[in-house]
């Protein structure tokens, strides 16, 4: 499973964000949320949400295997493993893993909770299989 | 300091000086946030007759307990001064991203003081602040102001800023935000300017601290779910504000032609399925917001974008101007956005220019040879554009229709929709006594934001004037304000029936402070105490009298629309005030009692 975003949709509120750090962290920092939202002000667009897609290259590259699968079939840190390397960071193709350092002590990335599917208004996410790249 | 940032910054832009105090927990006690403290700060620290646009005013900055939070519509940061528009108590609410990042970066308020040798911004990124040379900036538009500074330092920031609009004292001039969310009326952008301040830029990075976690969760979790489950959730999400534009032209409420009447021949044009067809891309919300009322809107005619128009600015710029087409009220409105003024107040301005230019009152000379008839397109634009500048027609027009028909006279006293000095928002009030009440007795002016009552009007009879209505004005006066306090929005409630019970428990959790909407009446009814007492402090003679609305509203019933013929009489706008007096427990003059002040807690403040 993995969680889908349809951009189209999104009107940039950040709801997702602060659900996601409480989660991941037990505290309101939107800042440590494993989902991006890319703003294009001025000009009119879509805004551009990115979301982990659970493909475990992350998992693939950690030398201290501090990614693991969770129960939902998701991959996720362990903090205690986690070495602040970056290994995982540059491979992430959607650039939804995160190290930084001023704001924690471990890597972070989307553990697929659902939080942020609960708060959106507006329909924007969802988790489903993992479907075959056409 | 749960559900707090936790500190109070100060900025004396005279000295440069930044200094940092605890939020004081008796403040939070008492006054909770957001407005509660803007308005604390001012009557406190402001000194009594201070120059609106001189030093000693302060422009207060203020988050609230909700904002930043995992509610919805936790968007909400109020800007507080003494307004160089009406010289008495300005508080302006911003939407957007901004208030959010207060908080992260550990502060409540932000208290701007002084006034700076040149042009700067404040850069706050946590415990790193700072005011920096905004001299290149110094002239911008407000869009150019954000994206370079944006381009400069990062998306991450979030960016108030003011255009020139607020640069040369536009006496109405906003502050703007993430292209297209204002901090709208009574001058804020103006104080903004005097002090020197290009612009507020913020990014914080620290967790808001909560009483109880897992009730605060559920708590939030419950709003969304009730949210989402509403009925009117994809109808407003779909329209925004713009669902009332019909029903408003077929009720004769839509502001016509200076609100001569309630009701326009070109609505349809103007009305919210007709905006989304034509000009809408896609929806833009504030933080933490479900239900996105902001619709950021592609002009192909001018071969531009901007964030609206929303209800207030169709009503102001279009109905209300005589312009019918729905592409032009949005570049009138980017514009406004860019130049840095009140689309409100602005329409308002214009609106009273050009009925005394059909009516002969101002010369074709006086309007610097605009042909400023209700409907010209092209004069609206141009008028705009001098106003920002104060230029000619612009720099009476910037004064504010009270003033500027005081100085012009010749009867136009008459047609300047004005309380207190604060041009009328959207709604006609020729018949709808309680929200004609809601505009007479708001506290900053006659703005709709305090007590939207025209929906009640409706329900229980609009010509009504009894005491139950003006208990619904006093009620809708508690509980509106009071999400600017708590710092999210109230649309969810008004809009999405949002249970108002949802709220007490998801403000514990977060707070630790257990309060009912009976407690937050009272502090509600605290700050409003404390503001009807700045105005009497700072206007000598301050009473009934500037409570009364524009003769329009009880003199010249409309000539056409679904209002034609009807007015409120003279009489029934006394009893209104009347009325509205005793509940409040105000003496005939309309001045707080003795006992009044003892039973909210206010003798000590106020001396």
């Amino acid at each position: 499973m993995r969680l889908y975003a349809e951009s189209s949709k999104c009107s940039g509120c950040r709801a997702c964000l602060v659900a996601c750090s409480l989660n991941l962290f037990k505290e309101n920092n939107p800042k440590k949320a494993a989902l991006v939202i890319g703003a294009h002000f001025p000009a009119p667009g879509n805004y551009a949400v990115s979301v982990c897609t659970q493909c475990g290259e992350c998992a693939a590259v950690c030398p201290t295997g501090a990614i693991q699968k969770n129960d939902r079939g998701a991959y996720y840190v362990i903090p205690a493993d986690c070495t602040l390397c970056e290994a995982c960071v540059p491979v992430c193709p959607e650039n939804v893993m995160f190290v930084r350092t001023g704001l924690a002590e471990t890597a972070w990335k989307c553990d697929l909770c659902g939080d942020c599917i609960a708060v959106c208004g507006t329909d924007v996410l969802r988790i489903g299989e993992i479907e075959a790249k056409a | 300091m749960n559900g707090y940032g936790g500190n109070i910054l100060r900025v004396n832009l005279t000295t440069g000086k930044i200094t940092k105090e605890p939020t004081p927990p008796e403040l939070a006690r008492d006054f909770i946030g957001g407005r509660g403290f803007g308005a604390y700060f001012l009557f406190k620290e402001v000194p009594q007759g201070a120059d609106p646009l001189g030093p000693e005013n302060k422009l207060i900055v203020s988050s609230g307990p909700l904002s930043g939070l995992m509610i919805p519509g936790a968007g909400k940061c109020d800007f507080t001064c003494k307004s160089p528009l009406t010289g008495g108590y300005a508080s302006a609410s911003l939407g957007g991203l901004f208030t959010a990042e207060i908080k992260y970066a550990g502060l409540d308020s932000i208290i701007l003081e002084g006034i700076s040798p040149k042009p700067v911004y404040l850069f706050i990124e946590d415990d790193k602040i700072e005011l920096r040379d905004a001299s290149s900036l110094w002239g911008k538009g407000t869009f150019a102001t954000e994206k370079e500074l944006k381009e400069k330092l990062g998306e991450e920031f979030q960016i108030a800023c003011i255009g020139p609009g607020g640069e040369n004292g536009v006496s109405y001039a906003h502050i703007n935000h993430d292209y297209g969310r204002q901090a709208g009326r009574g001058g804020v952008g103006t104080v903004m300017g005097a002090k020197k301040v290009k612009a507020l830029v913020i990014r914080g990075t620290q967790p808001i601290p909560v009483a109880d976690l897992d009730a605060y969760r559920k708590a939030g979790m419950a709003m969304y779910d009730a949210c989402k489950k509403s009925e009117m959730l994809k109808p407003w999400q779909n329209l925004g504000t713009t669902m009332v534009v019909s029903w408003c032209d077929e009720i004769g409420a839509l502001p016509t032609r200076n609100f001569s009447a309630g009701s326009f021949e070109g609505g349809k044009t103007l009305y919210g399925p007709y905006m989304r067809e034509k000009i809408v891309v896609n929806d833009k919300g504030c933080f933490a917001c479900p239900s996105p009322c902001g619709k950021y809107s592609r002009m192909k005619r001018y071969g531009t974008n901007v964030e609206g128009p929303e209800y207030e600015t169709i009503g102001m710029i279009g109905s209300n101007l005589g312009l019918a087409e729905i592409e032009d009220v949005a570049q009138a409105n980017l514009l406004c956005d860019d130049l840095g003024i009140d689309t409100i107040s602005a329409g308002g301005a214009i609106a009273w220019a050009m009925e005394c230019y059909e009516k002969g009152i101002l010369s074709k000379a006086e309007t610097d040879g605009l042909d400023l008839k209700f409907g010209n397109v092209e004069a609206v634009f141009k008028v705009i554009e001098k106003i920002a500048k104060r230029e000619g027609l612009g720099a009476l027009l910037a004064e504010g229709t009270k003033r500027a028909a005081q100085k012009i006279g010749k009867g136009s006293e008459k047609f300047a929709i004005q309380v207190k000095g604060m041009e009328q928002s959207a709604y006609a009030t020729h018949s709808a006594t309680a929200m004609l009440l809601a505009y007479m007795t708001a506290d900053v002016g006659a703005h709709h934001n305090r007590a939207w009552a025209i929906t009640y009007d409706l329900q229980v009879g609009r010509e009504l004037v009894n005491a139950d209505k003006v208990a619904r004005v006093i009620w809708l006066q508690h509980i509106r304000p009071m999400f600017d306090t708590l710092g999210a929005c109230r649309l969810q409630w008004v809009e999405l029936n949002l249970d108002l019970e949802l709220y007490p428990p998801a403000l514990e959790a977060i707070t630790g402070v257990k309060r009912s909407w009976q407690d937050l009446h009272l502090v509600s009814e605290r700050i409003w105490n404390l503001t009807r007492l700045y105005w009497a402090r700072e206007q000598p003679g301050f009473g009934r009298a500037w409570d009364m609305p524009s003769p329009r509203f009880y003199t010249e019933p409309p000539k056409s629309g679904a209002t034609a013929g009807k007015i409120t009489s003279l009489e029934d706008v006394n009893k209104l005030l009347d009325v509205y007096y005793e509940q409040r427990g105000w003496n005939a003059n309309g001045l707080p009692k003795l006992e009044t002040l003892e039973r909210l807690g206010l003798t000590r403040l106020v001396g």
